[in-house]
């Protein structure tokens, strides 16, 4: 777990460089706020806020939650008590390796109909 | 027609859980659509398992994965991170095809023992991954590796910023 860790503490700092990201995340200690909201904000288009909201998230900063057609953003896992976040960062590692190994198990089931098919022939 | 259309569809994604079974032990379970032998296949061809060990949204490449899965056998992989490489290894303890894979963890300090079992219901595989840690104090050190310092440091930047704006 050591490298994944590492990892993220890097994106964490990667995350802070930015200006506008450490706005964003002062203006989401006070409230949550959908991505419009915060482009607004920030006078900033969409697509450029959720670029800035994506790499906040990705280092556990920020998470988002889709409600309709809203995306509302609220300060990250950094919030929650110490293990209860890193249970969270395990799970969500553990979550996308699955879904990694979700293409590669139907790619297997794929090929396994394929090659039935031949041999029936 | 039908039929295909189903097939077609997106799949949802299978909900993946964690439990932190006791002070040493650390539990993930998720179901995937599919027969336990291909699954397990997945798990055991190291040109199959490289594709998903490592997600793609973490930022690590794998330079290599040699897994010899067999009662005995070693595997190793290594990753790159930046500008830094980091090797991960052991030894596969049980190889049952299918239904159960144990292989140790020796890269740290005493041996974490992973725990994998495939069981299948009507064509579906739950997937049970148990860690058992050496001690208490490996998972929570081991788990945050060099956290604690880092975050401490993380505090303090997030500390300064707050303080920084409000005086604009």
């Amino acid at each position: 777990m050591v490298q994944y860790s590492q990892a993220r503490f890097d994106a964490s700092f990667g995350a802070l460089s930015d200006a506008t990201r450490r706005g964003v995340l002062e203006q989401l200690g006070r409230a949550d706020a959908s991505i419009t909201v915060l482009a607004e904000t920030f006078h900033m288009t969409l697509t450029g806020m959720k670029k800035h909201v994506g790499v906040l998230e990705q280092a556990g900063l920020v998470s988002t939650e889709k409600v309709g057609r809203v995306r509302t953003c609220k300060l990250g896992l950094r919030g929650l008590e110490e293990e209860a976040a890193w249970i969270e960062r395990y799970r969500q590692l553990w979550a996308a390796r699955f879904d990694e190994l979700d293409i590669v198990v139907e790619e297997l089931k794929r090929k396994e109909k394929a090659n039935g098919r031949k041999k029936r022939k | 027609m039908d039929v295909r259309r189903e097939s077609e569809a997106t799949p949802t994604k299978n909900r993946t859980e964690v439990e932190r079974r006791s002070e040493r032990e650390l539990v993930v379970t998720r179901t995937v659509n599919a027969p336990a032998r291909l699954v397990f296949e997945a798990w055991t061809k190291a040109e199959l398992f490289r594709r998903w060990w490592v997600p793609k949204s973490y930022g690590l490449t794998l330079l290599s994965c040699e897994m010899d899965v067999r009662v005995g056998g070693q595997y190793r992989l290594v990753f790159r991170h930046e500008d830094s490489t980091m090797e991960f290894f052991g030894t596969y303890l049980e190889v049952t095809p299918h239904s159960r894979l144990v292989w140790t963890n020796e890269e740290g300090d005493g041996q974490t023992v992973t725990t994998v079992t495939f069981h299948e219901t009507a064509g579906k595989t739950l997937l049970v991954v148990h860690d058992l840690y050496p001690s208490k104090e490996a998972i929570d050190s081991g788990s945050t590796g060099a956290l604690p310092e880092a975050l401490d440091q993380l505090d303090e930047l997030l500390a300064s910023l707050g303080s920084s704006t409000e005086t604009k």
